[in-house]
């Protein structure tokens, strides 16, 4: 009888494990979404450039996911994480402090983590609306302290006499942009797995917990303000990270890294795309970076109208939550219809004893 | 037997209104104790104080001898103080799996872990499995949250506290709102409660208050007005005149 009970208590807490697993498991749409990505790589050749844009972007934008997506945190100045990256990537390889692309890419992901950390504390309290407000201030104090010490960074003209050395000291960087194409999808692609696993961990949970119920959050024992200070702070450093990768692919850093309008462009691609299932920046990116290509071909002046007039139709569609159009690709990848079938299927053997 | 969660001339304010006024209350270990009193009387309140959600004014309160009155909140859970919440304050987008599982892995001190893929631990497994059964959430462990039966979802408000592991827990009104055939439910798990876990209870259902606790204060325009055991509550005049009648009568 005892025996019996724990050979199904040892079944429930397999169902149990797998139910908490299953959010984490790769599902097939996920590995085509990859695959399609490395076969962009050997089928559009000529289209390298917008490529490697679009995997700066997506990664920009994945860092936005992982504040307002995870944690609940609405930004308006994230470039000011972007234009720190891309100023430390190119002032490393200008000075010839740190030659080798991949760790001064590091490096400059870890500075803007140092900057997010320390204007973590400013996003703690307040609304949505200050935190708009505070974002944005930060991003505007940061270009105009740019601005500023133009002998450091070139001012208005930008960061010049920026010379790159090999990827990994072997792969040069080329007119045509391979180079930088395989470099920005690697990157994305190692930050991406690894985003996947941060909000997949107990510590991805409980950012959900905070984003969904901070009080609730609270009265079991996690400290909201620890857990929104620690994903500012990676997302600040995905965020430097690719403006590190624009510098460097660019061989070139401005103010523009720290523009309202790339905050506001970042802001826009995620409502694309959707935010809280980590593919919204980059489908997002995907969409966004096409679109702008193809109508500034079309219509070089008017695109940003097409642009807006897709945001007035994406929020009629929405309405309340703006995302909510890409509600079936989440069902796909989050796997919701299936994880509730696998339940009842599983769970009513267990029940019946 | 020894006091466990005392208060001490605590007071807070709002504005020019006292919305407790000195306060001191003192909770035995392993007791049942009731706090009751009339709309507007300043419980939930209090238990606000207690658990670090509104800071006092003046006063202090003490764990175990301990002086908590500056601790922030979720420290205070640490150290063993949980609570439910009148109205049910809960993860909709989660699992009560994920749901319990937050609190068990926070208080094992890996909540914070973003190397390890959720549902990696078998001891936290067991233990979410363990708690989900006492509540009889087991059959519906994979569903979201909202989508659940509110008896359920009253019972998961129940399990989230206990999860902590409380020393002290405070249960407001934990059968507000639970249809009659359901409340048997909710009243069970309460009474079954380790009898080592001290339990402060909100509640103006006066068969609830009578049948479950050993202690009950009553509590009148956030001043403790009087306590004692359940039957000298029962008999005195006063209480009857400012609270029970009132309850009685309507």
């Amino acid at each position: 009888m005892s025996g019996e009970r724990s050979v199904t208590a040892r079944s429930v807490n397999a169902v149990a494990a797998s139910h908490l697993a299953s959010r984490a498991r790769w599902q097939p749409l996920e590995i085509a979404f990859w695959v399609a990505a490395l076969a962009t790589v050997f089928l559009l050749p000529g289209r390298h450039l917008i490529l490697t844009e679009i995997a700066i972007l997506a990664l920009f934008a994945l860092s936005l996911d992982l504040i307002l997506g995870y944690a609940g945190i609405l930004s308006l100045g994230h470039a000011a994480f972007f234009g720190f990256g891309a100023y430390a990537a190119g002032l490393l390889a200008k000075h010839e402090i740190v030659n080798e692309p991949v760790l001064a890419l590091l490096l400059s992901g870890m500075a803007a983590m140092v900057l997010g950390f320390v204007t973590s504390f400013l996003v703690l309290r307040g609304s949505d609306l200050t935190r708009l407000m505070v974002t944005l201030g930060v991003s505007l104090v940061l270009r105009e302290i740019a601005n500023r010490y133009s002998d450091l960074t070139g001012g208005a003209d930008g960061l010049q006499g920026v010379i790159m050395k090999p990827v990994l000291g072997q792969f040069r960087f080329d007119m045509f942009g391979h180079t930088a194409y395989y470099y920005s999808l690697a990157v994305l692609f190692v930050l991406f797995v690894l985003a996947r696993r941060i909000v997949h961990s107990p510590f991805g949970l409980s950012l959900r917990s905070v984003k969904g119920n901070p009080s609730r959050a609270t009265a079991i024992g996690i400290s909201v303000d620890t857990r929104l200070v620690a994903i500012y702070t990676i997302a600040a450093g995905y965020a430097g990270v690719a403006g590190a990768l624009l510098a460097q692919t660019t061989a070139f850093a401005s103010l523009d890294g720290f523009s309202f309008d790339r905050s506001a462009d970042l802001l826009l691609v995620l409502i694309i795309g959707g935010a809280g299932y980590l593919y919204g920046g980059l489908i997002g990116a995907i969409i966004f970076k096409f679109m702008q290509d193809w109508l500034s071909a079309l219509t070089p002046q008017y695109w940003p109208f097409w642009i807006g007039l897709l945001l007035v139709i994406i929020v009629l569609v929405g309405r309340e939550r703006i995302t909510s159009w890409t509600d079936p690709i989440r069902r796909v990848v989050g796997r919701l219809d299936w994880r509730s079938a696998l339940r009842r299927a599983s769970a009513s053997p267990a029940e019946g004893n | 037997m020894p006091v466990v969660l005392e208060t001490i001339g605590l007071e807070v304010r709002f504005g020019g209104i006292v919305a407790t006024n000195d306060v001191s209350l003192r909770v035995e270990k392993g007791a049942r104790h009731a706090l009751i009193g009339p709309n507007g009387a300043g419980k939930t309140t209090l238990i606000n104080l207690l658990t670090g959600m509104l800071r006092p004014s003046s006063g202090s309160i003490l764990l175990d001898g301990e002086n908590i009155t500056d601790l922030s909140p979720h420290k205070r859970v640490r150290l063993g103080i949980s609570r439910t919440f009148q109205i049910n304050q809960l993860f909709g987008d989660l699992t009560p799996l994920e749901t319990i599982g937050l609190a068990i892995s926070e208080r094992r001190g890996s909540g914070g872990d973003w190397w390890r893929v959720v549902g990696s631990r078998p001891d936290v497994i067991a233990e979410i499995v363990e708690i989900l059964e006492q509540f009889r959430l087991a059959d519906v462990m994979g569903e979201r949250t909202v989508t659940l039966p509110y008896g359920k979802q009253r019972l998961l408000e129940i399990a989230l506290a206990i999860a902590c592991r409380p020393r002290v827990l405070l249960l407001d009104e934990p059968a507000a709102g639970v249809p009659e055939d359901e409340r048997h439910e909710i009243l069970a798990t309460i009474a079954a409660l380790p009898a080592d876990v001290t339990v402060l209870l909100i509640e103006h259902d006066m068969d609830i208050v009578f049948s479950f606790a050993d202690r009950i204060s009553v509590l009148v325009n956030g001043e403790l007005f009087v306590e004692g055991a359940p039957e000298e509550i029962a008999r005195d005049p006063r209480v009857k005149a400012v609270y029970l009648g009132e309850a009685l009568d309507a």
